[in-house]
């Protein structure tokens, strides 16, 4: 694909107002999504930061469930960032009862691994495939990923504290993820990154 | 937020710093923070897809029927309510009460509401919100007020409305103040900010940025008075970023209904189809206050300063 790809951000709940700036800063037409006419127009899809039980109920509620999956399976790239990256996750530790998420991503993701608020952390972390130095992490009540499947590259783990070695960054085709939160930080090498694999997907 | 300073690179992890704060309230944005009294309240909330829940001893119609001093709840119904829902947990402790604060820090909390429901424990200071690593939200009735919260520290700013009313007119006044404040001063040459600083007695800086962001450099919420899924909506529209829903949901005859509809309104606010929708059949509203009935001591939005 040349020229700017159309990539949506998942808008039920959450910090979608950032992730839209971030990848308009990275050559992506970026829209919110709350509808499934919205989910169709688009190339890529970002799932944000937020409460990821409000998140999937809302998508349930509005019959985006279904619809997001049958994206996703179809080869659709998508990024998720913490609440984001436990909706795109297979297996999920820690949710709350008959909690549903779209899958596609062969991980298991335990929720709110690091602790509660007062432990939420920032930190530098290196992360595969994203060149230039470390990527300044945000991890806010954030999840880490359990285990991977087979399919699944670990991008980046803490590297400092008692979580180090925790797998925070990972990518399987099409499909990335992040327990932490770039675009709090300043930081859209990640966006740019996903903006990239929009682009390669549609070439 | 772009413009916080970042940690340096070799840095170990670092926890309570302003992003970190600021983050977690990013985190709620479109979302609705629902008063609780029980863990049986807080497991209604959650399953009706609330962002958080604040708990506290009385919802603030209870407050206002009852009188006396209101204060922070008891530890162990803060803990049970911690332990009954896995999404964020906040809680109220009175202005300028520093120890209440660490108290509910020490629990668990993930955000402290230094609140005007509860009966001030200061009526000069509020707390110094940066010695904390739990964030804090606050009240304000204006943009001068949010700023002055924000340069204690103050990682959120809700409206304060008139809690425990049922009667959505503060919240409104105070939502349309903060953000008239906001975009006049997004209007101002440079030289006009030191005196407009000067007029909202807040910090040039803190007056600066919002200047050039267009914006509060925390969140926004909206909270006193919120009853009914048009209202969320109504507040969303005037530029909230979310909402807390105090005494209306739990006050109401079919609290899990009427949650869970206030949380599709606050999605689709700008969608009055689907605010009808979920506006039926919800059962009764909780009965509201008109403001012409409170005496003036009787308004919490007038504590703090």
């Amino acid at each position: 694909m040349t020229g700017r790809p159309t990539v949506g951000v998942l808008a039920l709940q959450g910090d979608v107002r950032e992730h839209l700036q971030a990848l308009t800063g990275s050559g992506a037409d970026a829209v919110p999504v709350r509808r499934t006419s919205e989910l169709d127009s688009v190339d890529g899809l970002v799932i944000p930061g937020g409460e990821s039980t409000t998140i999937s109920k809302l998508a349930v509620a509005f019959d985006l469930l279904e619809p997001l999956r049958e994206r996703i399976a179809a080869g659709m790239p998508a990024y998720g960032s913490c609440a984001g990256m436990i909706l795109l996750a297979d297996k999920v530790l820690d949710g709350v009862e008959g909690q549903r998420t779209l899958g596609g991503l062969d991980v298991t993701v335990r929720r709110n691994a690091f602790g509660r608020q007062v432990d939420s952390f920032e930190e530098s972390i290196p992360v595969a495939g994203v060149p230039g130095g470390p990527f300044h992490a945000v991890f806010i009540r954030a999840p880490w990923v359990e285990s991977v499947g087979s399919g699944v590259e670990v991008l980046g783990v803490v590297t400092d504290g008692e979580a180090a070695g925790r797998i925070v960054a990972v990518r399987q085709g099409a499909l990335l993820a992040t327990s932490f939160h770039p675009e709090l930080g300043g930081d859209a090498r990640l966006h740019a990154l996903f903006v990239d694999m929009v682009r390669e997907r549609d070439r | 937020m772009s413009d916080l300073p970042l940690a340096p690179a070799t840095s170990a992890p670092q926890t309570g710093t302003a992003r970190v704060k600021r983050g977690m309230a990013e985190m709620l944005k479109g979302g609705v923070i629902m008063d609780v009294v029980t863990p049986e309240q807080a497991k209604i909330a959650e399953d009706a897809g609330a962002v958080a829940v604040m708990a506290l001893e009385r919802v603030p119609a209870d407050i206002r029927a009852q009188g006396g001093v209101a204060r922070m709840s008891d530890p162990d119904m803060v803990s049970g309510i911690v332990d009954a829902v896995s999404i964020p947990v906040m809680a109220k402790a009175r202005i300028g009460h520093f120890v209440e604060a660490r108290v509910l820090q020490s629990l668990g909390v993930d955000y402290v509401d230094e609140s005007e429901v509860l009966t001030p424990a200061d009526e000069a200071h509020h707390i110094d919100k940066f010695s904390f690593t739990v964030p804090f939200v606050c009240g304000a009735t204006d943009l001068g007020e949010a700023l002055r919260r924000i340069s204690e520290g103050a990682a959120m700013i809700r409206s304060k409305g008139e809690a425990g009313t049922g009667n959505v007119v503060e919240a409104t006044r105070h939502m349309r103040s903060i953000r008239a404040g906001i975009r006049r001063l997004g209007g101002l040459p440079p030289e006009e900010l030191y005196a407009a600083a000067k007029e909202l007695r807040a910090p040039y800086d803190l007056v600066a940025e919002v200047a050039s962001l267009g914006k509060l450099p925390v969140v926004l919420f909206t909270a006193g008075g919120i009853a009914t899924p048009a209202d969320a909506a109504m507040m969303m529209q005037l530029g909230a970023e979310g909402v807390f829903v105090g005494s209306g949901i739990f006050k109401s005859g079919d609290p899990a209904r009427r949650a869970e509809a206030i949380v599709k309104a606050t999605t689709f606010h700008d969608d009055p189809d689907v605010i009808a929708k979920v506006s039926r059949g919800l059962g009764e509203p909780m009965v509201g206050i008109g403001l012409d009935e409170l005496k003036p001591e009787q308004r919490y939005a007038g504590r703090g300063w």
